[in-house]
């Protein structure tokens, strides 16, 4: 899977074929290159290598010293034993729940305040995405002890509620990001819409939204492999182990394999695997929106 | 087609209010999730927090006002300068290395070698995984005996590696080191940015006689400085309030070598119910990512270069 392509660099202007000598080092100039980028390239894989390896042997092959790198047989049956050691199934449906709970949240008040700064005229407009904008940056760890008590008055404590609610109320980089991408979309379009009848919120439901559905997918995305990941709010909020979510459940997990390392590498395998799926899916609109979120600083 | 229009305007004239107050109606009532969640969990909480360093309270007996108390303690509180000292080392091994691995792979996958896209995706995925999952790998990537960097080490270079995480001198660097492999997020963002530098500065250079490394300097690096700034912030909020991995990890330890400021805050309130003096904790905290944040701000007049910016 390739990510796209640059812009030509240079101009390939039509010129005189350079000597052999300079033709010579430019190709091993790219062969350095392309050993650089092969070593570095291990950093980056071996891990996932070394998991995959590893999730899939047997346990007496995982502590040998050197490393095995293909078992003899891969042991599919690691991923099935390790399922039952806890209650992974219940572990993905919290995770499942919280995370398509807080994803549509996020979508339909971010779209909504986002409809506001890049379509509404009304006063307190600039002040208030400068506000939104400065809460993108607020560490959260300073709020995070209020929040726990607030939640606690509110019974939300070891509840999934937590976790959830609270993103139905917007999240400033996704208002960002969507206020970006609306002001991209033609206001011709928005009265034509108006013209034939249509009120404001007709104009965002049938022009606007499905004309962003690119970068509502990006919030989408971001906001799915956010909270899927999430780990720190279920450590604070939760207590109960049925409520874990498969973040917790690994922790949990690396207390208990001991020394059954496959166990624990093919639970992340299978941890890691839907994040990754979602990506390959969907790459382009990704890194469109990092770029479009990034980029412009 | 005249008639609907003459009615719709009849329609506005008559209405109760105007089309323009119309319109801010609409859209308070867009942003009033947005609002209530602003006031609710982000600066109700704030102030809160900024109340409650002045108390203690463990919130099951009540709140007692004590003033300066908890300040007074923090002055005295070795673990927390530890803690400090802890992070400041972590950002300051995690920003610079960081931007500077991502920023030269960035360059290098910019330039046209065989297979660039696969090296960019590959580069791409560790930063895909994120929090329980990659402490949980690279702690065993990490375990001295059976992990792959220690194994790396005896086969290649015949070494036995160093205790990592299990050593108080190398858990620190350890996680430096893990925080590298995610640096494929920033890697897209510069190579956006490396793309969007006109070649004409390349060229226009290259007839100045600059050279790659010249050209490096006084080009590509000042037209990729907005960029740099944003990474910089970014990363300083970030790395400051380092969390999952000491926690998954090494528990702070061994010996507090790994005690983040944000796992210190965690400890002192969840998990001692020192609310008060974890409230002031976390604005000491806020406060140092609050100066370092503005401090790269005001600096960036001196090195960050904007394309359409007006001069004074």
């Amino acid at each position: 899977m390739a990510l796209p392509a640059p812009m030509e660099q240079t101009s390939k202007s039509s010129r005189e074929r350079p000597p052999l000598s300079r033709r010579a080092s430019r190709v091993t100039g790219k062969v350095v290159l392309l050993l650089i980028a092969a070593i570095g390239a291990v950093f980056f894989v071996i891990p996932f290598a070394w998991m995959l390896s590893t999730a899939g042997k047997p346990g007496e092959l995982v502590w040998v010293i050197p490393p095995v790198w293909i078992p003899p047989t891969y042991q599919w049956r690691n991923f099935v034993e390790s399922w039952t050691l806890l209650p992974f199934a219940t572990y993905y449906r919290n995770t499942l729940k919280i995370t398509s709970l807080t994803v549509i949240g996020v979508l339909i008040s971010s779209t909504l305040a986002a409809f506001a700064f890049a379509r509404l005229r009304f006063p307190g407009r600039g002040i208030l995405f400068v506000i939104v904008l400065s809460t993108m940056m607020l560490p959260w760890h300073v709020t995070i002890i209020p929040q726990y008590i607030l939640f606690t008055k509110l019974h939300w404590v070891n509840t999934h509620k937590a976790l959830w609610v609270q993103w139905w109320f917007g999240d400033a980089f996704s208002i960002f990001l969507l206020r970006q991408f609306f002001m991209t979309i033609p206001l011709e379009l928005d009265d034509a819409a108006r013209i034939d009848g249509s009120s404001r919120l007709g104009t965002l439901w049938h022009i606007i939204v499905p004309l962003s559905a690119p970068a509502l997918a990006v919030v989408g995305i971001f906001e799915f492999t956010w909270s899927w990941n999430n780990f720190m709010g279920p450590l604070i909020y939760l207590d109960s182990q049925r409520l874990f979510p498969v973040a917790l459940g690994l922790r949990l997990f690396q207390d208990r394999s001991g020394t059954n390392i496959q166990f624990m590498m093919a639970q992340t395998v299978v941890f890691v695997i839907p994040v990754m799926i979602l990506f390959f899916v969907s790459q382009r609109r990704f890194i469109q929106g990092i770029v479009v979120s990034g980029v412009k600083g | 087609m005249a008639q609907a229009r003459s009615t719709t305007l009849q329609a506005q004239k008559t209405a109760r209010f105007s089309q323009s107050t119309q319109e801010a109606i609409l859209a308070y009532a867009c942003l009033a999730p947005w609002a209530i969640g602003f006031f609710v969990f982000t600066l109700g909480p704030m102030i809160a927090s900024f109340v409650l360093s002045f108390t203690n309270t463990d919130m099951l007996t009540g709140i007692k006002f004590i003033g300066l108390g908890n300040l007074r303690e923090l002055l005295q509180d070795k673990l927390a300068f530890q803690a400090l000292s802890v992070t400041a080392r972590y950002a300051l091994g995690a920003i610079p290395v960081g931007i500077c691995l991502s920023l030269g792979i960035a360059t290098l996958l910019n330039q046209h070698i065989p297979g660039r896209g696969i090296w960019r995706t590959l580069y791409y995925l560790p930063s895909l995984v994120t929090g329980v999952a990659v402490a949980i790998l690279w702690s065993w990537i990490f375990n001295p005996r059976i992990g792959l960097i220690n194994a790396a080490l005896k086969a290649l270079f015949g070494i036995e590696g160093p205790k990592w995480i299990f050593s108080q001198q190398w858990a620190l660097p350890s996680l430096v080191i893990m925080s590298l492999w995610g640096v494929g997020g920033s890697m897209l963002l510069y190579l956006a940015g490396l793309q969007g530098i006109p070649t004409v500065l390349y060229e226009a250079a290259k007839i100045d006689g600059a050279g790659a490394v010249h050209r490096f300097r006084y080009v590509t690096l000042p037209m990729l400085s907005p960029t740099i700034f944003f990474q910089v912030i970014l990363m300083i909020i970030g790395t400051l309030q380092f969390f999952t991995e000491p926690l998954v990890m090494t528990n702070g330890g061994p010996n507090n070598a790994t005690l983040s400021v944000m796992l210190y805050i965690y400890r002192k309130s969840f998990q001692q119910l020192h609310f008060g003096y974890a409230s002031l904790l976390a604005w000491v905290l806020f406060m140092i990512i609050l100066a370092f944040t503005l401090l790269v701000i005001r600096s960036s007049s001196l090195w960050v270069y904007y394309e359409g910016e007006l001069r004074k």
